[in-house]
């Protein structure tokens, strides 16, 4: 082993803080199990099969306060992944929009655009949320005083009800067909181009879809029974039952986190319009295009090469931000994983849970949008 | 530059191995102060005034401890602590002890690595609803929307009742008291349950106490104590003795008043013992031998931190009086 070389030394320094860095891991994981142990707390995941004791006010899924720790934790973890996908898709149509008024012509959208970005990025979301909560349980009337749209949407501080049709098989059946209908669409609209590549003409391509869309399911729907009955809410002792719910914590979170990161997401749009040369613009006008052909094939595709990355970035905050649901009484993994911390006494283990989940979510969100950034790079021989 | 770096770092790690170690007493008296975990804001348990100054029964209770070990009442620093850290910040040595009105259970007893001390006040859990919505029974909530705190003995009581009874009911969750009061005074729930005591102080604060009622069922027991660690076995016989040593006193009549003049004329053997005239308790527990009439001396007795604290809740004594008065409250000889 020549030590004058380079290579070795360079070797031992890494062995050297390979072995430091394990060492220190050992020594924390053994000093926390022993301090554990001389104060009582129990190690383990053996607490997850345990009844949990509390109720949940919001469960996608079937819960009742007899279930275990686990099924509590499942739920809210179904509540996190709901927000966070309701927020992603509400904040990128939010932010491109304001994206693209603020570089509107029109002085006064540019400027509510900006005045909007502004504001929405300088407050705290925590303070932004208490806001939209205060908002709508004290804005909106008591139950028994509940705005009624129709009888179809009831709006009180209980939050939103609305009519939904009673559950019947023919509407799964139209579900389906619906489903099937997206991916006829699909595959018409590549025959269609493949003709318009081969022959020069191609087959009507909107009509058809639209078509599709609206009879396939209209007909399984018909087929199966027509089932027209609808659920209206209704007020019966103290809340109105019946219909969907929508609770006021849900959709102040959905909101706060929305209006939130719409803002920053407006500002990567922005960017990624302005990075595309203006010298392309005008090409695309010299060519004829139309100002939609324009946007969809020359600016955008050059614009989200730009945009994608910082986007990620974004995707990721809103769903760790969606953990300060906990102050405003959402349910979501956090505030339940709180809740079982403190029932069991186990910080550790459920806090390796939490930061284990939201690790996966944010990896599983990067990998997705890594591969779509993949489709929008430049294509090099 | 990277030497330095690798010494440090051993020295880090050989040095913080032994944190741990060493009673939380003689921590206390080297630091001179005692660290107290408290309710964020419960007039009665543990409120700070627009000064900053805090009152209540457990308040009171945590200066009672400091004026014993450190001789001073006011050597208190009092750490606010919602329902959801209030037993991280114990079990990680932040706080000495938490004095939160929380209620003594079994698994808190065993798994949360903490021990309960005594029963600073027996309770038992309540609802409180508006006036206006007519209910005159418990049994009548079903289908309510209930405002709950997360993480206590209240959340689960709740469950397990409604769930006893047939009844359904919808949670409002939310961590901060204050928050979640916000959301029972605004309408967002029917009802609002937290000990009886809890829901008598919260009522008295608003501006229209009448407009809300508690109803008549308490639904569990629910007796608040102080709680220490598990390992400190010095710390909670002194402050296990330090509840009984109010007790005592109030069952002897000696109150912040005559406290002194008990030391120096009282002739009963057992006045004499508790106040370290004879024998040597104090020393036994690790305290000096006027450890009562510094206690006494800075809070009164028992029945005197009640009246002070508890009293203008309008909340009788009932099962918190003495054993001899048909309550629940009996001191073992101090002997």
């Amino acid at each position: 082993m020549n030590l004058r070389s380079e290579r070795v030394r360079g070797w031992i320094w890494q062995v050297a803080l390979l072995a430091a860095v394990a060492g220190l891991l050992a020594w924390l994981v053994g000093n926390t199990l022993e301090n554990l142990a001389a104060r009582g707390i129990q190690v383990g995941f053996g607490f997850l099969d345990q009844e949990a004791g509390f109720a949940i006010s919001q469960t996608p899924v079937p819960y009742a306060p007899g279930d275990s720790y686990a099924r509590a934790l499942v739920i809210g973890l179904a509540n996190t992944l709901i927000v966070s996908a309701i927020g992603i898709v509400a904040a990128t149509l939010l932010g491109v929009v304001v994206g693209v008024a603020r570089l509107a012509g029109n002085r006064l959208l540019a400027g509510l655009a900006t005045a909007y970005v502004e504001a929405v990025r300088n407050v705290p979301l925590l303070l932004q949320l208490f806001v939209w909560y205060g908002i709508l349980t004290e804005w909106l009337p008591p139950v028994r005083q509940a705005i009624s749209l129709g009888g179809v949407v009831v709006m009180s501080q209980r939050g939103l009800r609305f009519a939904w049709p009673q559950a019947h098989a023919g509407w799964a059946v139209a579900g389906i067909a619906l489903l099937v209908a997206i991916v006829l669409a699909f595959a018409w609209r590549y025959r269609a181009e493949r003709r318009r590549d081969a022959t020069g003409s191609a087959p009507p391509v909107l009509p058809v879809i639209a078509a599709l869309l609206v009879a396939l399911p209209l007909a399984a729907w018909w087929l199966a029974g027509a089932p027209m009955a609808i659920e209206y809410p209704v007020l019966r002792g103290f809340d109105h039952r019946g219909g969907i719910a929508m609770s006021p914590e849900f959709a102040a979170l959905a909101i706060g986190l929305s209006t939130y990161t719409a803002g920053f997401i407006a500002e990567v749009v922005r960017a990624g319009l302005l990075s595309v040369d203006r010298g392309q613009v005008d090409a695309a006008k010299a060519l004829g295009l139309s100002p939609g052909q324009r946007l969809r094939l020359v600016v955008m595709p050059q614009a989200l090469r730009v945009i994608v990355p910082p986007l990620t970035n974004q995707y990721l905050n809103l769903t760790k931000n969606s953990s300060l649901a906990v102050a405003i009484g959402y349910p979501d993994l956090v505030s339940v994983a709180n809740t079982t911390m403190n029932q069991t006494g186990q910080a550790i283990e459920a806090m390796a849970i939490v930061m284990a989940v939201y690790l996966t979510i944010s990896l599983a969100i990067a990998a997705a949008m890594n591969l779509f950034e993949a489709r929008t790079r430049l294509v090099e021989r | 530059m990277i030497r330095a770096f690798l010494a440090g770092l051993a020295m880090a790690l050989f040095t913080t191995g032994a944190a741990h170690a060493g009673s939380t007493l003689d921590a206390i008296k080297a630091r001179d102060s005692l660290r107290c975990a408290v309710n964020t804001g419960l007039q009665g348990f543990a409120a700070p005034d627009s000064q900053g100054r805090w009152s209540g029964i457990d308040v009171d209770f945590c200066r009672a401890l400091a004026a014993a070990i450190l001789g001073d009442p006011a050597k208190v620093e009092f750490r606010p602590t919602n329902t959801q850290n209030r037993f991280t910040t114990l079990q990680t040595g932040e706080v000495d002890i938490l004095s939160h009105n929380t209620t003594w259970s079994a698994s808190r007893d065993s798994a949360l690595g903490l021990v309960f001390a005594g029963i600073l006040f027996y309770d038992g859990q309540g609802f409180m609803v508006p006036a206006a919505l007519g209910v005159e029974s418990a049994r009548e909530l079903d289908g309510a929307t209930v405002c709950i705190l997360p993480g206590t003995t209240t959340e689960l009581n709740l469950a397990d009742w409604f769930r006893a009874n047939s009844m359904q009911f919808k949670p409002v969750v939310i961590g901060e008291l204050s928050q979640i009061l916000q959301a029972f005074f605004a309408g967002r729930c029917d009802v609002f349950t937290s000990d009886i005591s809890g829901l008598a102080s919260v009522r008295l604060g608003t501006d229209r106490p009448d407009d809300y009622v508690i109803l008549p069922e308490a639904i569990s027991k629910e007796p608040l104590g102080p709680a220490v660690r598990r390992d400190d076995w010095e710390l909670f016989t002194i402050v296990r003795w330090i509840l009984f040593g109010l007790l005592e006193a109030e069952e002897h009549g000696i109150t912040s008043a005559n406290v002194e003049q008990q030391r120096k004329e009282s002739g009963s053997p057992s006045v004499q013992r508790m106040l370290g005239v004879t024998g040597d308790i104090g020393k036994g527990l690790g305290l000096d031998a006027d450890w009562l009439v510094r206690v006494v001396g800075a809070v009164g007795n028992y029945g005197e931190m009640y009246e002070r604290n508890i009293g203008p809740l309008g909340i009788p004594r009932g099962q918190n009086a003495l054993w001899k008065d048909g309550g629940l409250m009996y001191s073992p000889p101090i002997r």
